[in-house]
């Protein structure tokens, strides 16, 4: 459990190891970049990035570098300094995550909370103050459209995202990561399908992802709250975008499909731990290839009418499953939560009307 | 009153099933300057190709040219039947690909080409002299208002299938 703790000094321990996440998310924020672009490809019948290097490998890179090269334009009438500020605010609080995520058996790289998931859950709503505050900087109507949108989604998936992390954390009894990780032999996937269910999609929609990425909604507002970025800037909310990805992913990874345990944990543990990480983001790449963008009140509905009250409702079982098994769920339940998350999934779509209201046409 | 599922998401399963189908299928896209697609027998390309010995300098692809485009300057030589043809000029970069200096030549002596990359530096570089146009054996003839042509020509490709393209490299 020390070998990850090499350093008696505190000081040392938080330079290095905020020097590792650092490098960790950057690269692996890249990664994701190629590993979106290209994993679109075939999706769509397409080659995706394949010219800059072998595979198209050095493409991120290149993206890097022409972004880092083009000039930085402020607008006349923008607020100058939050027009500054709001691309960093945006993106710390996204590296500041990575600082919980337990990459092998015991702890977190930097700190070993015991409130880990807390932390994590207040500190990535953080990020959409960065947004807003490009989107309002920025004296641009559809830059505040995409920001007030942002706002507008966060709240309303902020809600089923924490109330279905709730129910992993009732049944491992503990807010720290590494707990949740050793809270049960089932990956919680399997024995909560109906709150990975939920976490997925409100952890998509939280990052601006997907079906649900309203704040940059091309067709409608442009490019939302970052039309008036270029250069450097433009690249701290792509990154921050990304970074979002991610760390999203790599919690999921954690919370539902049992982060670094595998077979010979012990060795490769941060291997099975990226794995995973993998896995999910390449389950958002298929969620978002597919589905168009959903429109704000359909969002809206989707939040309030069907995700909420299933999370409060799957809330619910789980509670009164772990005091019905005295905290000790037999594996077997797994079959009658996946039945009852049918069930539930089923009468929950009858709770919202598609079209919003427009007079649906009959053929 | 009769119950009934409709927005459970077996659309969105549907869609997810398409999408992962793309998966297994080979994708469309041609890589273009690695791998090419054959044109259409009768396609317009840049530059015209001209058959020396036919021609007999009537300079009747000068006249139906619609933009003025040809310039042909002929003497009378040695042979009473036949003028030379000293100067024999088209500017493509003018030229809107007609192809009615081709139709109007009464012994089949002008062609169009096949060739298709006709970018240049310069604008100059866009005249295109008698020499240039003078037909060779490399020099793709397009089968356009040319029967005879257009029959040894292969097949006009839309998409390269399986098989062509598993032998290209398709990236280094």
């Amino acid at each position: 459990m020390t070998q990850l703790y090499p350093f008696d000094n505190y000081w040392a321990h938080f330079g290095v190891f905020t020097v590792v996440v650092l490098v960790f998310a950057l690269a692996g924020v890249m990664a994701f970049i190629y590993v979106e672009r290209r994993g679109f490809g075939p999706f769509q019948l397409r080659m995706g990035p394949n010219r800059a290097g072998p595979f198209g490998l050095l493409q991120p890179v290149a993206d890097a570098i022409k972004v880092l090269l083009k000039e930085d334009i402020v607008p006349t009438v923008a607020d100058k300094v939050v027009h500054f500020l709001a691309p960093v605010v945006g993106f710390l609080p996204v590296l500041l995550i990575f600082a919980v995520v337990p990459f092998h058996e015991g702890h977190g790289l930097l700190p070993d909370l015991n409130v880990g998931i807390l932390y994590v859950v207040a500190i990535s709503s953080l990020g959409v103050v960065g947004v807003f505050m490009a989107g309002w900087a920025s004296n641009n109507k559809y830059s505040l459209i995409g920001a007030v949108r942002v706002i507008a989604a966060m709240v309303s998936y902020e809600m089923p995202l924490v109330l279905s992390i709730i129910g992993v954390v009732l049944i491992s009894g503990s807010l720290s990561m590494n707990a949740i990780v050793n809270g049960h032999d089932i990956p919680f996937f399997l024995l909560t399908p109906l709150g990975f269910l939920i976490f997925l999609v409100s952890a998509m929609a939280e990052i601006n992802r997907g079906p649900f990425d309203m704040l940059e909604a091309d067709s409608e507002i442009v490019a939302g709250f970052h039309i008036e970025y270029s250069g450097m800037k433009f690249a701290m909310f792509y990154l921050a975008e990304y970074g979002h990805a991610l760390a999203m992913s790599a919690i999921a990874a954690t919370l539902f499909f049992r982060g670094w345990v595998g077979p010979g944990a012990e060795y490769i543990g941060v291997l099975w731990f990226m794995v995973k990480t993998l896995i999910i983001f390449v389950l958002m790449i298929w969620l978002r290839v597919t589905f168009p963008r959903l429109r704000i009140d359909q969002l809206m509905g989707f939040a309030w009418k069907f995700l909420f009250p299933l999370a409060l409702i799957n809330l619910l079982i789980i509670g009164g499953e772990v005091v019905g098994f005295d905290g000790d769920i037999p594996w077997w339940m797994l079959f009658v939560n996946f039945a009852v998350a049918g069930v539930l999934v089923l009468v929950g779509s009858k709770s919202y009307r598609l079209g919003g209201g427009r007079v649906e046409v009959k053929v | 009153m009769k119950l009934k599922f409709e927005h459970y998401g077996k659309g969105l399963a549907k869609g997810l099933g398409v999408t992962f189908q793309h998966l297994l299928r080979h994708r469309i896209t041609t890589q273009y300057p690695e791998q090419r697609l054959s044109v259409s027998k009768r396609f317009r390309g840049y530059e015209l190709v001209w058959d020396k010995e036919r021609c007999t300098g009537c300079a009747t692809c000068a006249k139906s040219c619609l933009q003025g485009n040809i310039e042909i300057v002929t003497s009378r030589g040695e042979d009473e039947n036949k003028y030379v043809v000293e100067k024999f000029e088209v500017d493509t970069g003018r030229c809107i690909f007609c192809g009615l200096c081709v139709e109007s030549c009464p012994y089949d002596a002008l062609f169009l080409s096949r060739e298709y990359e006709c970018s240049t530096y310069r604008r100059g570089e866009l005249v295109l002299s008698r020499d240039q146009m003078e037909r060779t054996e490399e020099k793709q003839v397009s089968g356009y208002f040319r029967p005879e042509v257009e029959t040894g020509l292969p097949e006009q490709t839309l998409l390269l299938d399986k098989a062509g393209r598993k032998t290209q490299q398709l990236w280094q």
